[in-house]
């Protein structure tokens, strides 16, 4: 019964990993669209995309860790 | 029941297999065994040491192609630091350098079949983000004295909000490390794991064409995901350390 709720629980953890998406994307659309409107400032401004998709993207991946603590290590 | 799940019902998926720590010449693993894991990071410094070093020992003027591929990397690097960090952040560009030379590289050669990833392990991307977690830290004090805690006042917000802020300033100081180094480890684990998880699925003959096609996808991503990765980690060492070098908000 635990290791069946552990699974459940995994596969909860995983919306993370789709709301991690949308907020990559999100991150990544608003830039194109800046960008699109002022190309010659995109070039300046890929650092800060970057930086932006990392932080996005880590809390995505601390819920793919929990759902990866769930299958493994429970 | 847990067994049954992991099987996948007569398929087996076993995408965790490939980060297992084993030691290489038997015996058990203790605090100075050597293992698969101190054979690849001793391999990522030696692809380092032959990128770096060999192919500019000659100072060609007009650069082949490997004293091209180091100049470019260098350039790349140092142009990264100062737009991030300012002049002053200049004198701290070879630890940066380090770093990304070496996380790209670890990165790249964990791509090979059949190698070992060695910063898909928290054990030693934690190693890295603690190490940048302390070393700008101790810079900062150093750099600025106790005025280094303005970081965590932020004056341009209004005076009843400022404690508030202070307290999530502080916690999100603290848990950078913890974020930086498990951002590391987490996409490469991820992206190898996906990798076996496809890899799985050419067990059955009426898909295995989609699965290869499938593995060859993901690992072109994988590559991408790498070097951004590798990236990722040096740029936020910049933002960290332009932090401690001026952190009056």
């Amino acid at each position: 019964m635990e290791g069946e709720l552990a699974h459940i629980g995994a596969g909860l953890a995983a919306i993370g990993s789709g709301a991690a998406a949308i907020g990559v994307g999100h991150v990544a659309g608003n830039f194109l669209a800046g960008a699109l409107r002022n190309p010659s400032a995109a070039a300046g401004q890929t650092a800060t995309l970057f930086i932006g998709i990392a932080f996005a993207e880590a809390l995505g991946i601390f819920s793919f860790l929990v759902a990866l603590l769930l299958m493994f290590a429970v | 029941m847990a067994d049954e799940a992991t099987n996948g019902g007569g398929l087996s998926f076993k995408p965790m297999d490939q980060f297992e720590v084993k030691s290489l010449f038997g015996g058990e693993i203790g605090m100075f065994t050597i293992t698969n894991v101190t054979l690849w990071l001793a391999l990522a410094v030696l692809a380092v040491i032959g990128l770096m070093v060999l192919t500019t020992s000659k100072r060609e003027t007009v650069p082949g192609r490997g004293q091209s591929i180091a100049e470019l990397m260098y350039g790349f690097v140092y142009k990264m630091v100062e737009d991030v960090t300012g002049k002053d952040g200049i004198k701290y560009f070879p630890y940066i350098m380090t770093l990304f030379m070496f996380i790209l590289c670890a990165n790249f050669l964990g791509l090979i079949p059949m190698s070992f990833t060695t910063t898909s392990h928290i054990a030693v991307t934690a190693v890295l983000g603690f190490g940048v977690f302390f070393a700008v830290t101790i810079l900062g004090f150093v750099k600025n004295g106790a005025s280094f805690l303005s970081l965590f006042w932020v004056s341009s917000a209004p005076l009843p909000l400022r404690p508030i802020l202070a307290v999530i300033e502080i916690i999100s100081y603290f848990v950078r490390p913890v974020s930086h180094s498990i951002r590391l480890a987490g996409n490469m684990m991820a992206g190898h794991a996906v990798l076996k998880v496809f890899a799985g699925f050419a067990q059955v003959a009426a898909i295995a064409p989609v699965a290869i096609i499938g593995v060859m996808a993901i690992y072109g991503l994988e590559v991408l995901v790498s070097a951004i990765q590798a990236y990722v980690f040096t740029i936020l060492t910049c933002v960290y350390l332009k932090d401690a070098l001026h952190p009056h908000h």
